[in-house]
């Protein structure tokens, strides 16, 4: 479905993201790996479409995506993301309500039919929080509602590949595993494709179909998470594999 | 004590709006007989309570019309300077690029003039009138809202939710209204504080060099004028509007100051 070709990308001098290809298919959860400085939140900015590549292609269904200012509506929707930092991911000042109803005015293909109010309550169910949070502004919130109102505005809009870009990394291990079975549940029932990207194998391995791996710019390894995991190619997967067991313990285990 | 500035703001509001319909004052009519007298004399229309000036006229009038003059123009000039000011520091900040560089190096070139020259050269270039004061007050008063915001512009921008919008496909213009221009409100009304001190005392400078206000105008710079040849002999017609003056600087300073500390530094966090 996306389709990312030869991506580089160079910040001045320094090449951030060197010669990527990559790919997710419909109804697959790609996890990409890497510590950070490695390029993985460059190749995500760059398939929503705020970082401009130098050279490479993104694709959707075959035909080449521009930044995202520049995509017709229909594909701008196509491609959604949920930001590492919760609390910075929804303008402290508006109300929930008002956050969701602002993905709705911008694409009134997605929005629903009807009464907008229950339907933001329904939106809210869907992502596991109470209907009352919609009127609290969102410097209410906690993290971990944060976080779940960022999916809610990003499913709003009924994309078909998901972003999460640390999309736990900044939450508690407790809700860490909520968040995560909560994607894991509407990647089910929403049929999308996720790019699932973090520095945590052990939390990538409970999500992923396919693991692709980066360092320092470069993709080392790709392939079916089993693969990756059971039997890394990569010294560097390796490492990461070493120090994601070590932190296991800590994590609550979540069924695919 | 944290509310003097705000009760004597309050006294200076009330007066300058409400005492001109109380007290009838004309500037330019003179009476000889009454001139220079001292605060609490008798004089032909009654007692004057501040004394009179060199021709004649009720110092105490001048003081009440020159508060509403100052107030006028002071809000007048922060309004306009603000909203320039915020216009172009927001989109400069936001959209960065060429647009940004002219602007900034914009910045640059006016700042190197000292302000009150600019202003001078303006004021003293047209007729007097309150529209060329407030024009040339505003014409270098813009420039500290355009850097402020500018600032706060350049850093929200990076911010996660204002990323989320462009992600969405909000339109530019609605994300420099509803995600970036709210964070950038308190410390502009610091600022627009401190700037009303400024221009309030700017104007009067003008006035008092001739170039600000008409004489139909009455302006506590003038006021200040009249009085500068009789400072030996007739104290009260420069001391009395420069006291007012100073209390009004003052005052707005110390609430600017409380405005910063509180709104200033959140703004910037935020």
């Amino acid at each position: 479905m996306i389709e990312v070709r030869e991506l580089t990308v160079k910040f001045k001098r320094f090449v951030a993201v060197d010669d990527v290809s990559l790919s997710v298919a419909a109804d697959e959860t790609v996890g990409l790996v890497g510590e950070s400085g490695s390029g993985k939140t460059t190749v995500a900015r760059a398939i929503v479409g705020l970082q401009r590549p130098d050279s490479g292609t993104i694709t959707l269904d075959g035909v080449r995506l521009g930044p995202v200012a520049r995509r017709p509506k229909a594909r701008q929707r196509a491609i959604q993301m949920v930001f590492q930092d919760p609390r910075s991911s929804l303008n402290p000042l508006m109300s929930v309500a008002s956050i969701i109803n602002e993905a709705w005015r911008t694409h009134p293909d997605s929005a629903p039919t009807g009464d907008r109010t229950m339907a933001v309550h329904r939106l809210l169910e869907d992502v596991g929080l109470d209907p009352s949070v919609a009127r609290h502004r969102a410097d209410e919130l906690s993290g971990g509602q944060c976080q779940r109102v960022s999916i809610a505005r990003a499913l709003a809009v009924k994309p078909r590949l998901l972003v999460c870009d640390e999309a736990v990394s900044a939450l508690d291990v407790s809700v860490q595993a909520q968040i995560l079975r909560l994607l894991v549940d509407l990647r089910r029932r929403h049929r999308l494709s996720m790019l699932f990207i973090s520095h945590d194998l052990g939390v990538v391995h409970q999500i992923a179909d396919r693991i692709a791996v980066m360092r320092g710019g470069v993709l080392v390894e790709e392939g079916p998470a089993t693969e990756v995991l059971g039997s890394p190619r990569h010294d560097y997967t390796r490492s990461l594999l070493d120090a994601a067991l070590e932190l296991n313990t800590h994590h609550g285990e979540v069924g695919k | 004590m944290r509310r003097i500035p705000y009760v004597v703001l309050a006294i200076y509001a009330l007066v300058g709006g409400l005492g001109p319909l109380f007290i009838d004052y004309n500037p330019v009519r003179a009476s000889l007989e009454d001139r220079l007298r001292g605060p609490g004399s008798q004089v032909s229309t009654g007692i004057a309570w501040l004394g009179t000036d060199g021709l004649g006229r009720d110092v105490l009038a001048q003081v009440v019309y020159g508060a509403r003059t100052s107030v006028v123009i002071g809000l007048a000039t922060v309004v306009v300077s603000c909203v320039i000011g915020v216009a172009i520091g927001t989109v400069a900040g936001y959209f960065r690029g060429w647009l940004d560089t002219v602007l900034a190096r914009g910045i640059d070139i006016l700042l190197a003039f000292p302000a009150i020259l600019l202003t001078i050269v303006i004021a003293g270039a047209f007729e007097r009138s309150v529209l060329v004061v407030v024009t040339a007050l505003s014409a270098t008063a813009w420039i500290s809202f355009a850097r402020v915001t500018r600032g706060i512009a350049l850093s929200t921008r990076e911010r996660a939710w204002v990323q989320a919008a462009r992600v969405l496909g909000v339109p530019r213009i609605s994300i420099l209204v509803r995600h970036i221009l709210p964070f950038t409100a308190g410390p502009v009304v610091a600022l627009a504080t401190l700037e009303f001190a400024l221009v309030v005392l700017a104007e009067a400078g003008l006035s008092f060099l001739g170039i600000g206000l008409p004489n139909s105008a009455v302006s506590w710079g003038q006021t200040i004028a009249n009085g500068k040849q009789y400072l030996a002999t007739a104290w009260w017609i420069s001391a009395l509007p420069g006291i007012a003056l100073s209390l009004l600087i003052v005052n707005i300073g110390i609430l600017g100051d409380q405005l910063t500390a509180r709104y200033g530094q959140r703004g910037r966090r935020s």
